[in-house]
């Protein structure tokens, strides 16, 4: 007989047990029919009980019976407390749920090794430096030059790789006119080979294709942008794709998995770093560098190869002629007193690991403490339902069950509850990270990851599981298995030692709720006051398109098309400037003012046209608006903490007009001619900063119109809805033939929401488990109160009975869980401060220590404390004395 | 329960014996034979005796099925396998090996 029908004995145990007693009866009729005396045949068998069960345990596999009937036990248990039963599972669910998506995320994002060979010694460079406004910055990118010099010095060791972001790109499969975005990523010949990868389709890039500037127009696509954009066509070899001014040919697909080193964009195309005019240019760091090392260098080549490379980095930077002209010698060695750095690159790099690593850093620990304030609950819940069962589980230990068994009994019941909750949780899971990612990026550029329900989530999934089993299960049980069955018998032991517990675990649980609400209440009110920050600029009917013109069109050209725009119906006022407000782009410029060396405060600036200033509703303080006969190098407007910055010796009220500038040292001179408030340009996390504007009229040396290559119009429309004018207006541009293209089409209002996506997403998700917190710990709070209450019934009537006012009996059943909240309470607070300085870099406006943000999380679970604790109270009021008294 | 502490360890070894020459037998016949051909010298208590058909049975080394008795009743009858049989070769010479350990001990002590 076999395991397998052993297991299935178990589940025909009544006809098991009936063959048994029909094979004993036979042999006893046998017996009595061959003359033995039926008294003494009985008595040679023994206890036919005990028959039985020895040939039983035999013939069935015995711990799976146990499990079985412990199984059919709690259901039944969890059965009978339905509504308690859902609500545990309902919470667990939720709290596994969360915990399996954020480590999903965070696997995806952070940890997941990219699919590549030996990704364990991949490691990525970058440069420890004293950043622009005084601060200690890290800066993972490099120029082309430099890079090559670092390959060649440590060629031996290690092999460098170059690869830049993937850059949403207009690019054209067929005519100009016909313009698409793709994420286009350049990266040196020798990554596809270093990192084993092979094609799909075609030929990859290789070292050949990176020799030389600009003479391999080769492109490789992604698999995944073959699949999505063209359903697989073998036929894509051989086109050829329109990128800026270059053509390139598709020569081949990449390997099925691999979407590029930036975790969170999905490259589409691959281009050769040297297909890029950056690549020649000293002080464009465009680019990351991976370092691959060698087969059979150890890690421990890695500290001097580091020395090495700042060696060799600091030559690069000094050897610069034209770097730092003009600057002083202080600033000079600040740039150059760089230290590299290696990090693990494994699993790729990117922004968006930066950005979100604290970020899900954070969710991960309040997913995690609303899972254990549900747990807390759950298991409150059976130690209260195996403190009823006391009785019962004396009466089975003193009738001979093993202890082992009754601790089986409830474990599997904790089994039972958890598998069920990790059953719905999958579900949720599988729905919810794919969500939470949809909200990390705008929504016309989303964040992509790969997230597989592989081995590695399951493996999270199942150990999680089994910790919450034993989490739930195993005090109980130790509980239960305690028990004395004499005391128990006897009309119960101490009977306040369940309660003891359940007091401690009060405590636990409102120190988590009280720290996740902390933490969410300052993600919201960051968010509030991020969004709330006033702009100075209008976001009102704001359209604006994003311009492209090629090689470049006449400043004249451009102004052209801001007429023809002005004059459509609809339109209020249009202008143009280089780039949008709170675009995500800044580029800095040094300032030198009568001639001095640039101070070590750079400021940003902005081209726009005249009558910009007006369609933003940006005033103008003093001085005036741009003219079209203004150019740049000539008229400037600049902002309040420009001129404090650059013009200290100006007095308040004094304006700074006729004042001028140059941008670095033997450079032409702007006279400022405006002053405007200020705004936030680029980041609305970052303070104001010196800006100036100058006219997009730039002019070279012999005041000859320089072309603009890429401009965004601004348009403020009549209508509500900007984007109703959109296809009229991409129309009239189009018509013009003047070789100005709009690439892309957004609003004011989305740049500025865009700007707080990442505070939205934390907010929203921070709000939403400090509710779901709150909720537990007030049905937990909830519960344990009326337990206590039901429990100490005879006691309170009792004191009733001898003349205990009302506020005795509030205070006997209020007092301890009060001074339990209070100590949890303070020990969330405390452990709250410490969380918040791991992720300070997301607040904004607010410190830990503001008084309002302590105030707001102890008044939450103050309220939530009354309103669980009322039905308690109000029970224990309302115990009739005679009727407990009678009941005795 | 002294008769049949005198067979622990040799139940085994008599019922596998008996099956190999007569097989398809039931339990009591079983039981009767081990009776008879040992003189009625040796004797398998039933208390001990089904449990150990079973735990043989689940070890592989017999095999059982329920037959019909011309009395209209049905017995559970039981075979030896190959393992079984196997087991019978491993077993006897285990006998014979401690046998002549005793009677050794036995002559020259």
């Amino acid at each position: 007989m076999s395991l397998s029908s052993r297991i299935v004995n178990v589940f025909r145990s009544e006809r098991l047990s009936r063959e048994i007693d029909e094979e004993l009866q036979g042999h006893i009729d046998e017996a009595i029919a061959s003359g033995r005396d039926p008294q003494e045949v009985r008595r040679a068998f023994g206890s036919p009980l005990r028959v039985r069960e020895a040939g039983y345990s035999v013939r069935a596999a015995g711990w799976l019976e146990s499990l079985v009937a412990d199984t059919k036990f709690g259901w039944r248990q969890l059965w009978r407390n339905k509504v308690a039963s859902a609500a545990a599972i309902l919470s667990l669910a939720l709290g596994i749920g969360s915990c399996v998506a954020a480590f999903r995320l965070i696997d995806a994002l952070l940890w997941r090794p990219l699919p590549i060979a030996n990704s364990s010694n991949l490691f990525v460079l970058s440069r420890k430096m004293v950043g622009l406004y005084g601060k200690p910055v890290e800066d993972g990118y490099w120029s082309t030059p430099d890079f090559k010099l670092m390959r060649d010095a440590v060629k031996d060791q290690a092999d460098l790789i170059a690869v830049s972001d993937a850059d949403r790109t207009d690019i054209a499969w067929s005519s100009d006119d016909d313009i698409e975005k793709a994420h286009v990523a350049y990266v040196s010949g020798n990554m596809f080979p270093l990192f084993g990868l092979e094609p799909a389709l075609g030929r990859l890039l290789g070292p050949a294709d990176d020799r030389a500037l600009g003479l391999y127009p080769y492109a490789v696509i992604s698999w995944d942008y073959w699949n999505h954009r063209f359903g697989r066509d073998p036929g894509i070899l051989g086109r050829s794709v329109h990128i800026g001014d270059q053509s390139f040919e598709i020569i081949g697909v990449g390997p099925r998995d691999f979407t590029g080193t930036e975790k969170g964009t999905v490259t589409d195309v691959f281009l050769p770093l040297s297909m890029n005019v950056m690549a020649t240019e000293d002080r464009a760091d465009w680019h990351r560098v991976f370092v691959m090392l060698k087969p059979g260098v150890s890690a421990s080549a890695l500290e001097p190869m580091r020395q090495h490379l700042t060696a060799v980095n600091h030559a690069f930077g000094a050897a610069c002629s034209t770097c730092y002209r003009g600057e002083t010698k202080a600033s000079i060695a600040r740039f150059l007193n760089q230290s590299l750095a290696f990090n693990p690159g494994g699993a790729g790099i990117s922004d968006l690991q930066k950005e979100y690593r604290r970020l899900l850093g954070a969710l991960g620990l309040m997913v995690a403490l609303v899972l254990l304030i549900a747990c807390v609950n759950v298991s409150n819940m059976m130690t209260a339902q195996a403190a009823a069962r006391a009785q019962e589980m004396a009466l089975r230990i003193s009738i001979g069950a093993g202890r082992r068994r009754l601790v089986q009994l409830i474990l599997v019941q904790s089994a039972l509850l958890s598998m069920i909750s990790a059953a719905l949780a999958a579900f949720f899971a599988a729905w919810s990270a794919p969500f939470v990612l949809g909200l990390v990026n705008p929504p016309d550029n989303p964040a992509r990851l790969d997230l597989p329900a592989d081995w590695r989530v399951l493996l999270f999934g199942l150990g999680l599981t089994v910790l919450i089993v034993l989490l739930l299960g195993l005090l109980p049980a130790l509980r239960a298995s305690s028990v004395r069955p004499v005391a128990a018998l006897k009309g119960g032991e101490d009977p306040h030692s369940p309660r003891r517990l359940m007091r401690g675990a009060i405590a636990l649980q409102v120190a988590f709720c009280v720290l996740v609400l902390f933490l969410s209440s300052l993600f919201v009110t960051s968010f509030q006051r991020l969004q709330n920050r006033p702009l100075g600029f209008s976001t009102d009917r704001l359209l604006l398109l994003q311009s492209t013109a090629g090689k470049g069109q006449l400043p004249i050209v451009w102004a052209q098309t801001v007429e023809a725009l002005r004059a459509v119906p609809g339109v209020d006022s249009a202008a143009v400037s280089g780039w949008p407000l709170l675009g995500r782009i800044k580029i800095n410029s040094d300032i030198s003012v009568n001639g001095a060396p640039p101070s070590p405060t750079p400021a940003f600036f902005l081209n726009v046209s005249p009558g910009w200033l007006s369609t933003m509703k940006i005033p103008v303080i003093a001085g005036r608006d741009f003219r079209p006969q203004d150019t740049s190098p000539g008229e400037a407007i600049v902002n309040e903490t420009f001129v404090k910055t650059f013009f200290p010796d100006l007095n308040p009220g004094q304006d700074p007009i006729g004042r001028t500038f140059q941008r670095g040292v033997n450079e032409p001179v702007n006279k400022i001619v405006g002053v405007t408030p200020d705004i936030p340009d680029h980041d609305l996390r970052e303070p104001n900063r010196a800006l100036f504007f100058v006219p997009i009229n730039t002019v070279d040396g012999k005041s000859a119109p320089s072309p603009v290559s890429f401009a965004t119009f601004i348009i403020h429309t009549e209508a509500k809805n900007p984007l109703a004018m959109a296809d009229s207006l991409r129309q009239v541009i189009a018509q013009r033939h003047n070789g100005i293209r709009v690439s892309n089409v957004t609003t004011q209002l989305d740049l500025v929401r865009d700007q707080t996506v990442r505070e939205r997403l934390i907010a929203t998700l921070a709000a939403f488990f400090a509710g779901v917190a709150l909720l537990l710990a007030g049905v937990g709070l909830y519960a344990v109160l009326n337990y206590s209450v039901l429990q100490r019934r005879r006691e309170i009537g009792i004191r009733m009975a001898i003349g205990s006012p009302r506020t005795g009996i509030v205070r006997l059943v209020t007092l301890d869980v009060f001074v339990m909240i209070a100590l949890g309470a303070s020990a969330g607070l405390a452990l709250g401060f410490s969380a918040a300085r791991y992720v300070a870099s997301l607040f904004y406006q607010v410190k830990a220590t503001d008084a309002e943000m302590i105030a707001l999380p102890a008044c939450a679970i103050l309220v939530t404390a009354l309103l669980a604790t009322l039905p308690a109270v109000l029970r224990a009021l309302r115990t009739n004395p005679t009727e407990i008294l009678r009941a005795e | 329960m002294a008769k049949t502490d005198s067979l622990q360890g040799s139940l085994d070894l008599l019922v596998l014996k008996i099956l190999s020459r007569r097989p398809r037998l039931h339990g009591y016949a079983i039981m009767a034979a081990i009776a008879s051909t040992s003189g009625e010298v040796l004797r398998a208590e039933e208390g001990s005796l089904y449990p150990a058909l079973y735990r043989m049975e689940e070890a592989g080394w017999i095999r059982a099925e329920w037959v019909k008795k011309e009395t209209g009743r049905r017995a559970r009858i039981y075979e030896l396998t190959d393992a079984g049989n196997e087991r019978l070769g491993a077993e006897e010479s285990r006998w014979q090996s401690v046998s002549f350990a005793i009677n050794r001990v036995l002559r020259e002590a």
